[in-house]
């Protein structure tokens, strides 16, 4: 640890009320601590005002109603993977739990972290993409839902104003007919920062596509969906035009995790990987 | 922020360290507690030498701001042994060479407790995936799941005895 701890502030928030207060008086969340006590061990948080709001019960729940998943912010990636029907009907976000660090990580690392942290090789955001998610946030000002398409606005930012929290994502309940697919490639199996993750879904009729939804993570400043590949999919078209369309869905960069021309590789071999899954589903 | 005291259980025994709520619970255990058995390898969350339980679960404790474990279990490998009598899965490690330098050997431990716990066959998919956020840099690992599917057999004859 280095650094010395004095500056810094702590607080806890019991119910969502204090939680809301305490982020309008400028306080930022700290939930599973996956990323902010990262920043804290390197010496490099800058903001000093957190707000612990880990034991606020409003945002932990998971709930299902005929048509809804809503999962609070709180869930984590443990949470999902052992939550039967989340798991079940919601195979890329479960995916993506699972490739998600290790367990020590998936115990503690939260949806509302994983997309209000907002890194763009973030893991959930693929599948929450493809899925058609919504994000409700909160604040002393009440509440409004946005479409989580619309959620990231660039590199590390999102719509969320300083005094609103993630309260809960909401997915619709999935066709049971539905081909998922999720993959993360990175250096590594396990426990590694992904150089691309991909997240797809299609609805066939016998051998076509009906319906598609394609997303990507680490290929861009924010998670992207692939809306030109997807027409092209649903049109028939042959895979070199979908896999122009995905080309031009994404700007991948050059960092010290991988190359721009390696990703766009990887994603472009995922693509070809999740159309066979489509068309032969394991 | 001033220092408060932290009430938390540490290996069955209820403490209440004088401590910013913010520190983090690895920290606490080393500098506070003195129990230096959890060691720090990275301080990010990749490489789990520091992993302890928390009520059951495994967590990183870098990671995690001691406020967060108020009123909770904490159990490091200092609570695994009874006394001089070591848990299976120590002797395991010791008998079939899964610790060489030692640093990454708390946090495989309290990894595969937390398997155990939670698995009540686990195979060598579990195995790897329990294991998969502890680095260890001396064995190649296969060491470790050696011992650790020695241990799960050894549990297993215990339980039936």
């Amino acid at each position: 640890m280095r650094g010395d701890l004095g500056d810094f502030e702590l607080v806890t928030a019991r119910t969502l009320r204090e939680a809301c207060d305490r982020v309008a008086e400028g306080y930022r969340p700290l939930a599973g601590g996956t990323d902010v006590m990262v920043l804290l061990s390197s010496g490099k948080l800058t903001h000093t005002k957190w707000v612990d709001i880990s034991g606020v019960e409003e945002l932990r729940q998971v709930r299902a109603d005929e048509r809804t998943f809503e999962m609070g912010a709180l869930t984590t990636y443990t949470g999902v993977r052992r939550h039967p029907l989340l798991s079940r009907e919601l195979p890329m976000l479960a995916q993506a739990a699972s490739e998600t660090g290790g367990i020590a990580i998936q115990n503690r690392g939260t949806l509302g972290g994983n997309i209000g942290n907002a890194s763009p090789a973030a893991d959930s955001p693929p599948a929450l993409l493809a899925y058609g998610a919504e994000v409700v946030l909160v604040s002393r000002r009440g509440e409004r839902t946005v479409p989580y398409a619309t959620f990231h606005t660039a590199y590390k930012r999102t719509v969320a104003a300083p005094d609103e929290l993630v309260a809960r994502i909401l997915v619709s309940r999935g066709d049971p007919g539905r081909v998922h697919y999720y993959r993360k490639v990175g250096p590594r199996r396990a426990q590694a920062i992904s150089k691309v993750c991909f997240a797809g879904c299609a609805d066939r009729d016998g051998a076509r596509v009906r319906d598609v939804k394609i997303a990507l993570g680490g290929v861009a400043p924010v998670p992207v969906r692939a809306l030109e590949a997807e027409r092209a999919i649903v049109a028939g078209e042959p895979f070199e035009r979908v896999s122009e369309a995905l080309g031009r869905a994404i700007a991948p960069i050059d960092d010290v995790r991988s190359t721009s021309a390696y990703r766009r590789r990887v994603a472009d071999n995922l693509l070809r990987d999740f159309l066979r899954h489509v068309a032969h589903p394991s | 922020m001033a220092d408060a005291p932290i009430e938390l259980r540490v290996n069955g025994v209820a403490r209440a360290p004088c401590v910013h709520p913010m520190r983090r619970l690895l920290d606490v255990l080393r500098e506070d507690l003195l129990l230096t058995g959890t060691k720090e390898g990275c301080g990010e969350g990749e490489c789990g030498a520091c992993a302890v339980l928390v009520d059951g679960q495994l967590v990183d404790s870098c990671l995690v701001p001691v406020v967060q474990v108020r009123g909770r279990e904490v159990t490091t490998i200092e609570g695994m042994a009874d006394g001089e009598s070591l848990a299976v899965i120590q002797q395991a490690f010791i008998d079939h060479g899964g610790a060489q330098c030692g640093i990454c050997t708390p946090g495989m431990i309290l990894a595969a407790r937390e398997l155990l716990d939670r698995v009540s066959r686990p195979g060598e998919a579990d195995i790897r995936e329990a294991l998969a956020g502890n680095i260890c840099r001396c064995t190649g690992y296969t060491r470790i799941f050696e011992s650790v599917l020695k241990a799960i057999e050894l549990e297993r004859v215990g339980r039936a005895r």
